[in-house]
């Protein structure tokens, strides 16, 4: 197989905006984006909570979800397969092999490194200012979005990395999801299909895609960040 | 479009916020989510589980559509090896399982699953190799020959592993040459648990053998130095059929549109759908719905 072919075959795809490809690029950036949005909804105050709560076992939790950043993709897709199965205890949502249950894996994967970042992010933030935030009667619940705010950029390099596991994994997407053709068909999913059909060059094609694609999303994460930046001083 | 996005956001917010309120706060019970509205409301569809050998071969992208204009029913296909896909429609996740393991079928039925089971159609399964062709079988049409002569000068052979129906029937294939598996599997006997696709790929890179439906082998883009080795045995046949998932066992099924897809697929027009596909003038599939005993 030449490297001639995989080029033109990624170039073919961009070019020919086959509708079929942009459905499965759309599908794909629709699930993990909206994933990350929870993820981040959720995750953000959850990890300022843990940075600034004090309770037994907290250690334990911080251990916890630390190694949950490592949970293996096709776990956390048996896990949500099997709870959403019509046989299993949420079946009768009628949610599995549909894109609503690829969300749910996702966010699975992506809220512990949301949290786990979030939660260092803030503590460190936490030890250098807690003086100072003590001192105009920030303590607690209410430093929180301070420190939020005063750690965005880190925290949006979270974001990205959960975006970045969410957007590379195909184990969960396709046990939960079922790569079903225009409904449930992701590219990291499309890619798996065109390898197992043997039509390496267009699996490797859409790989580039997919690579071009994150580029894309973490440089203009990285413009905004810069942008910020130099307004917020 | 956006209303079915809005809510899938929704239903996916809550019941994710209903694990994380379960898992971190430690709360004794986690409430189920507030809306028990479907996922996607409107479009009328069925989901049939059916193997990778249809999926791989492009067939149902040749008749879905066809199906779709008559009916209006979306059929979303979830494909997998025969043995998973019938425990899909077990589990009751499917409408109709298209599958080709003909005892694994009639168990699916006796056991209450499913409710008729219906032939569809056939091809045949080939056994690919390398070009250089180390077991000397090449352009034989004794399968049971071959494969004994594959053990005995230990040429590699690479099994789907699976539980499919290609894994079956190579497994009944093995029993009709004599070979006790068991005793004989070696490092030349590799399992390898993926679908047919994947088996041709690591067939052609390790140079192995590998049995194959002939459908998936002519659509088959990465034969590299692989070819048809025995073929034309009539033991090397392979019957699909189709089932009704038992809606006395799952009520939820949608059981008028999926044995509207099952009629189709028997009937007339489904038969002559399936017979007109095919790849570089090579028809992949003979449709014999009305052959009885298939």
């Amino acid at each position: 197989m030449d490297l001639a072919a995989i080029f033109q075959a990624a170039f073919a795809l961009v070019v020919g905006l086959d509708p079929a490809f942009l459905a499965i690029v759309s599908l794909s950036l629709q699930v993990t984006l909206t994933a990350v949005l929870i993820a981040g909804l959720v995750g953000l105050p959850l990890g300022a909570a843990l940075a600034l709560a004090r309770f037994r076992g907290r250690s334990v939790v911080i251990v916890v979800l630390n190694a949950l950043m490592g949970l293996p993709p096709v776990v956390a897709g048996l896990m949500v397969f099997l709870a959403l199965s019509r046989s299993g205890p949420l079946g009768s949502l009628g949610l599995l092999f549909s894109p609503s249950a690829m969300i749910v894996a996702q966010v699975i994967l992506v809220l512990p490194i949301v949290i786990a970042l979030t939660r260092q992010t803030v503590e460190d933030l936490w030890i250098e200012y807690r003086d100072h935030l003590r001192s105009v009667g920030l303590d607690g619940a209410r430093a929180i979005p301070t420190l939020l705010f005063d750690g965005r950029f880190a925290l949006a390099t979270a974001l990205l990395a959960g975006f970045g596991r969410a957007s590379a994994e195909v184990g969960a997407v396709l046990i939960v999801g079922g790569n079903i053709a225009g409904y449930t068909r992701t590219m990291t999913t499309t890619i798996t299909l065109e390898t197992s059909k043997g039509d390496l060059p267009l699996a490797l094609g859409l790989g580039l895609v997919l690579i071009a694609l994150t580029l894309a999303i973490n440089a203009v994460a990285f413009g905004a960040s810069r942008i910020g930046a130099r307004y917020a001083g | 479009m956006t209303m079915t996005m809005t809510r899938r956001l929704a239903l996916s917010a809550g019941f994710c916020a209903a694990l994380t309120g379960f898992a971190l706060a430690q709360t004794t019970t986690a409430p189920p989510p507030a809306t028990s509205a479907p996922a996607v409301a409107g479009d009328r569809f069925i989901t049939v589980s059916s193997t990778t050998s249809t999926q791989d071969s492009g067939l149902f992208g040749h008749i879905l559509p066809l199906f779709k204009a008559r009916t209006g029913i979306d059929v979303r296909v979830v494909s997998q090896g025969t043995g998973q896909a019938l425990d899909t429609g077990r589990r009751g996740d499917a409408d109709v399982v298209f599958v080709h393991a003909r005892a694994q079928e009639v168990k699916f039925v006796e056991d209450g699953f499913g409710l008729e089971r219906k032939p569809v159609m056939y091809n045949d399964f080939v056994l690919i190799g390398p070009k250089s062709d180390p077991a000397g079988v090449a352009g034989t049409k004794d399968i049971a020959a071959a494969l004994v002569k594959i053990q005995e000068k230990g040429a590699p052979f690479v099994s789907r592993g699976d539980k499919s129906g290609t894994h079956a029937a190579e497994l009944d294939l093995w029993k009709v040459a004599n070979v006790d598996l068991a005793a004989k599997k070696g490092a030349w006997y590799r399992e390898i648990g993926q679908g047919m696709g994947a088996a041709l790929n690591s067939a052609g890179a390790m140079g192995a053998y590998v049995l194959a439906d002939r459908g998936t082998w002519i659509s088959f883009k990465n034969r590299g130095d692989l070819t048809i080795a025995v073929e034309g045995d009539r033991r090397l046949f392979n019957q699909y059929g189709v089932i009704a998932v038992n809606p006395a066992r799952h009520p939820h099924v949608k059981i008028n549109d999926g044995q509207a897809f099952v009629n189709w697929l028997t009937g007339p027009e489904g038969q002559k759908a399936i017979a007109d596909y095919r790849i570089d003038g090579q028809q992949l599939f003979f449709a014999n719905a009305a052959q009885a005993g298939a």
